[in-house]
């Protein structure tokens, strides 16, 4: 494998991240996409979704995104998140209600509701949920 | 003359409001290194941002879709969106009034055709009493200027902007310079100013896989930018903000300390006259017996 991808996530409030990694899977808006060192320049939207990436020489490790975009260079991943958050930062009792809350809201139907942001708003929760469960195993 | 008591009462009291603008200059320094700490975190997502956005508008300049965003569109500026950041509390110094002043001096240029969203508590109580035309307000940001305020607020002004509500949005706010010097800025939100895809910066023509179609990328991109513009407005005016307070509480306990050296010399003049004055009375009593 040629060298390594330096992987930096920045989110309005801060720059989470900015390490050497040899493997990123990012959550795409129309997918997965598993991104190794020496990938061809790509941009693309990201979903609510659990990013994945592997230090090098470490474990693997995830941390949610809330949304964004990605820009992908041979030596470079540059995620442009509209929010994140390590696995082990997440209040996993929050994020289940918010679930709840938004699978509630989407089995009402009632008439005014935004059905993409509830939609969303749920995708968002489960990313969260899954992070956290995954970083639980990961994480001793 | 006033008596010794009467002076040393006022310096009691000086002693007493200096010691306010001491507090009040300490608690500025805490709450501005914290809302710096805010403006340095919040640079490296707009600097990533803005090298994307570059980037992308380069893949997507060509193209007509593109060049034909709603937020580009220059129409004629019948009406006027303005947004003033304004702090919640006084004693800032010139921080409050300067932005007032500028605020007046835009709406005096456009009689009528403004109209105003205001943040802030001084700003909102200033044009409150002067009837002019607010289409929302807020108070509370400084203490707090977080993302999801700024996103909300850059949707609803992209939202009339489009919707032809208004014909231009434009933003005052205080810059933080340094802690010494914030500088108040007009700043343009809408519509975008064409980005230079030109000479003067030429971003590197790299060949992406695009996911998306570039030009619909952009179409998020856009707001997003509006949006980000709108944060960083916040976190600068927080900063600025504290900044301006500190220098003014420290200038006035500076004043303070003057005020109380000036009040003792005086005070000490006083009692030494009083003494003298005894003195002569004995001497002159003594001298009258003889």
């Amino acid at each position: 494998m040629a060298g390594a991808l330096t992987l930096e996530i920045a989110t309005p409030e801060r720059l989470l991240l900015r390490e050497q990694v040899s493997e990123v899977v990012l959550p795409g808006a129309s997918g997965a996409l598993g991104i190794l060192p020496e990938h061809a320049p790509l941009l693309t939207e990201l979903g609510p979704g659990e990013l994945a990436y592997v230090p090098e020489g470490g474990q693997r490790k995830f941390i949610a995104i809330r949304g964004g975009w990605a820009e992908v260079l041979p030596d470079h991943v540059r995620v442009i998140a509209t929010g994140a958050e390590f696995g082990d930062e997440i209040d996993v009792k929050r994020a289940e209600e918010a679930l709840k809350r938004a699978e509630m809201n989407l089995s009402s139907a009632k008439e005014d509701l935004d059905t993409v942001k509830a939609l969303n708003k749920m995708r968002r929760a489960q990313a969260r949920l899954e992070t956290a469960k995954h970083s639980g195993h990961h994480r001793p | 003359m006033p008596s010794l008591i009467d002076i040393r009462r006022r310096i009691k009291s000086v002693k007493n409001t200096q010691q306010i603008t001491k507090a009040m200059k300490m608690v500025a320094a805490a709450r501005l290194r914290k809302a710096q700490d805010r403006v340095l975190n919040a640079r490296p997502y707009a600097r990533l941002f803005g090298e994307m956005l570059a980037s992308v508008s380069a893949a997507a300049g060509a193209s007509e879709e593109a060049a034909a965003n709603p937020l580009f569109a220059v129409r004629d500026e019948k009406k006027v969106q303005l947004v003033l950041l304004t702090a919640d509390r006084g004693f800032a110094g010139g921080f409050n009034t300067n932005l007032i002043k500028a605020a007046q001096a835009f709406l005096n240029e456009r009689p009528g055709q403004v109209q105003t969203e205001l943040y802030g508590k001084k700003g909102r109580d200033y044009f409150r009493r002067r009837h002019i035309e607010v289409s929302g307000e807020l108070t509370g940001v400084s203490e707090n200027p977080t993302w999801d305020i700024a996103h909300e607020l850059g949707q609803a002004l992209i939202q009339r902007y489009t919707a032809g509500e208004v014909d231009a949005v434009y933003l005052i706010f205080n810059e933080f310079k340094s802690v010494l010097s914030q500088q108040v800025i007009l700043q343009k939100l809408l519509p975008i100013a064409v980005i230079p895809t030109g000479d003067s910066a030429p971003p590197p023509a790299r060949d992406y896989i695009y996911e998306q179609p570039p030009a619909d990328l952009l179409n998020v991109l856009l707001p997003r930018s509006v949006e980000i513009q709108v944060h960083q407005a916040f976190l600068e005016s927080a900063a600025a903000e504290h900044a301006a307070r500190m220098t003014a509480m420290d200038a006035a306990t500076s004043n303070a300390s003057e005020v109380i050296e000036k009040l003792t010399l005086y005070m000490n003049r006083v009692r030494q006259a009083s003494i003298t004055k005894e003195i002569i009375e004995v001497v002159s009593g003594a001298a009258a017996l003889e």
